[in-house]
């Protein structure tokens, strides 16, 4: 069954590998590499000059409280949002596959948050809860609850998970959907005849049969929360009150771009790319040994 | 194992009427094959009865309670799928414990009841393997071990040996009415197949357009179809219908030939011959002409048109005949108790 495609020669396959081979060339293992480069230097405030440091760039940061505290940030907000939206996103699709008409509206409705930029969400969510002017917070107020995410850390974290997560849900909706209806009807029909209800339906038949999709989400998810979350985090906090969301990717950005410390900011760009690759080996080798195919 | 009642059994969806009311008592291990062409109903029938489609109207008894509105799972029932819907991550022995598992089971009767079915079903060796390992018949066996382990009181087959080629077909066949008789339990099963229908039913239903045309024993269906449609659904090849004009007890064909019956019939009816009640008969009534030839070996059929009747006519001659051997024109005449006369209007038998 296994199609391949035996070439004789060596330039041809070359070449048909050679677009993907410069396009990863060019936008990944050069900057990556100028990165690793840079995290051994301490440029100077003007740009002038650079002076070599070894990996004194990525002790100062290890032993930083405020870089430490980063890490811990990145995974509260990395985890919750991966939950948050994986778990909304999940319980749509099971409520979309049971629906027999108007399916094809609903789904559409659920898409168009997809539509929107990560930094417009963001804006979007600034505004309903901006402490002064804002729809939600207002209301809030009127409960008797000081919404005030600007001043207070939790409440600026809870803010961004939720504008992140939000953006996500239509993503992972339309892949649990369409992994929920690969699954054929009958055999959903055959656990209900053996005498399964409901939720034992989903923990011992759907649940098994989706994991192909659920790990797939997951590793996808992971990298958003950790990478594509920034305009979000920009729109909304900035990375603050105090550091509260300052993840990872942000504060590569606010020491690099807005600290000027460019070898600083390289080597945490290093360690954020150590960490990203290491989640994704860790997510292959040892929850895909679990996933049913 | 229990009786089986469906009491002028109805299903609408909104107001496109699918099953226009089918009654039927199935006695306690009777096997009933319920069979029409794709789309006469034949599947939702079964699905009512197993509680996959709501009932619109009537009443559904299994043994003595109704139960039309009770869960599939509340209504002690096993069914057999077309595609055998095996859950594809689970082992063969799993597959089958799946039912006793949820219902929570100690895990030695559970082993001890799928090793019974695995022994029954000759599955023993590939109790560890997934679904996916297995050819089309251990699947279907697997599919009807799962429902063997439940201990049912009525097994339902949704047409379960359509996906396998001829051979397995015909062997899987047997196995299923073997086993059936050995269990004694009461059967319900799907298929288009007419030669299933007839091998494996105790009594038959012949539906069509989600009418029951006619319930009976196989036999009793063959010799005495109730309608045009029973006639010709059940029966291969198929028989022969011809129009023409009951005359007390002979019907002439349009061509002005006179067949005899063996009922009184008056105004226009439709006459059916089954091709091998004709028999070749230099002084017969009919007359063909030979259009091809088909030798089978056991039996050849001979296709063909008569002078002045519209359509075409089969006839099948025991033993081999070729075509050149064969003379243009063949007679035939037919006993009048093996003729079928249907009124034109109702389409039923007279």
């Amino acid at each position: 069954m296994d199609k391949r495609v035996t070439f004789k020669g060596l330039w041809l396959p070359l070449l048909l590998v050679a677009p993907q081979a410069v396009v990863t060339a060019v936008f990944f293992f050069y900057p990556a590499g100028q990165a690793i480069w840079q995290s051994l230097f301490i440029p100077d405030p003007f740009g002038l000059s650079m002076q070599f440091v070894g990996l004194g760039n990525f002790e100062y940061l290890l032993g930083n409280s405020y870089y430490r505290a980063s890490f811990v940030t990145t995974a509260i907000f990395s985890v919750s949002v991966t939950l948050l939206s994986m778990g909304i996103a999940l319980y749509l699709a099971v409520l979309a596959d049971r629906l027999i008409k108007g399916s094809g509206t609903y789904r559409t409705l659920l898409i168009w948050p997809y539509a929107v930029a990560p930094a417009v969400a963001g804006v979007l969510w600034m505004f309903m809860f901006n402490t002064r002017i804002g729809v939600v917070s207002w209301y809030l107020g009127q409960l008797g609850y000081d919404w005030n995410h600007v001043l207070n850390g939790g409440e600026a974290m809870g803010l961004v998970v939720v504008a992140s997560a939000w953006g996500r849900i239509s993503y992972n909706f339309l892949f649990f959907l369409a992994g929920l209806q690969a699954i054929p009807k009958s055999v959903i029909e055959a656990a209900a005849i053996d005498g399964a209800r409901f939720w034992t339906r989903f923990r011992t038949i759907v649940w098994p049969l989706l994991s192909p999709t659920t790990f797939f989400l997951l590793v996808v998810n992971v990298v958003y929360a950790f990478f594509e979350t920034f305009g979000v985090i920009h729109t909304i906090t900035a990375g603050g009150p105090q550091q509260s969301t300052t993840i990872l990717v942000y504060k590569v950005y606010a020491d690099g771009f807005v600290g000027q410390d460019l070898g600083s900011s390289a080597a945490q760009s290093v360690i954020l790319l150590l960490v990203v690759g290491l989640l994704t080996v860790i997510q292959f080798k040892y929850i895909e040994r679990k996933v049913h195919y | 194992m229990a009786t089986l009642s469906l009491r002028n059994l109805q299903k609408s969806y909104g107001r496109t009427a699918v099953i226009h009311g089918v009654s039927i008592d199935v006695a306690d291990g009777e096997f009933i094959v319920i069979v029409g062409p794709s789309g006469c109903g034949k599947s939702t029938l079964l699905r009512m009865v197993a509680g996959l489609e709501a009932i619109t109207a009537g009443d559904l008894f299994i043994g003595a309670d109704r139960v039309n509105d009770r869960e599939p799972m509340d209504r002690n029932i096993a069914m057999v799928f077309q595609n055998y819907a095996l859950y594809p991550h689970m082992s063969v022995a799993e597959n089958m414990g799946y039912a006793l598992r949820i219902a929570g089971k100690p895990k030695a009767e559970i082993a001890a009841r799928v090793a019974e079915a695995a022994r029954m079903l000759q599955l023993e060796p590939y109790l560890a393997r997934k679904p996916r390992e297995l050819s089309g018949g251990q699947r279907q066996r697997v599919a009807m071990g799962r429902a063997i382990v439940r201990d049912p009181s009525v097994f339902l087959f949704d047409e379960p040996l359509s996906n396998l080629d001829a051979k397995l077909r015909v062997q899987m066949r047997l196995e299923i009415k073997g086993l059936q008789r050995k269990l004694g339990v009461t059967a319900l099963y799907v298929t288009h197949d007419q030669v299933e229908a007839m091998t494996l039913a105790d009594r038959m239903i012949v539906m069509n357009a989600g009418v029951a045309e006619q319930i009976g024993t196989p036999l009793e269906v063959y010799e005495r179809p109730a309608t045009v449609f029973a006639a010709q659904f059940i029966g291969s090849p198929a028989m022969n219908m011809l129009d023409g004009t009951g005359e007390g007890r002979q019907v002439r064909l349009a061509n002005g030939v006179a067949v005899p019956v063996a009922v009184e019939a008056q105004g226009p009816v439709k006459l059916g011959l089954r091709p091998e009640h004709l028999t070749r008969d230099e002084t017969g009534p009919l007359t063909m002409q030979l259009r091809m030839a088909e030798p089978l070996g056991a039996n050849t059929l001979v296709h063909g048109t008569m002078e002045g009747v519209p359509g075409d006519v089969v006839a099948s001659l025991p033993g081999v005949h070729r075509e050149d051997d064969l003379p243009s024109v063949i007679r035939f005449s037919i006993p009048p108790e093996a003729t079928h006369v249907f009124d034109a209007a109702t389409e039923r038998r007279i």
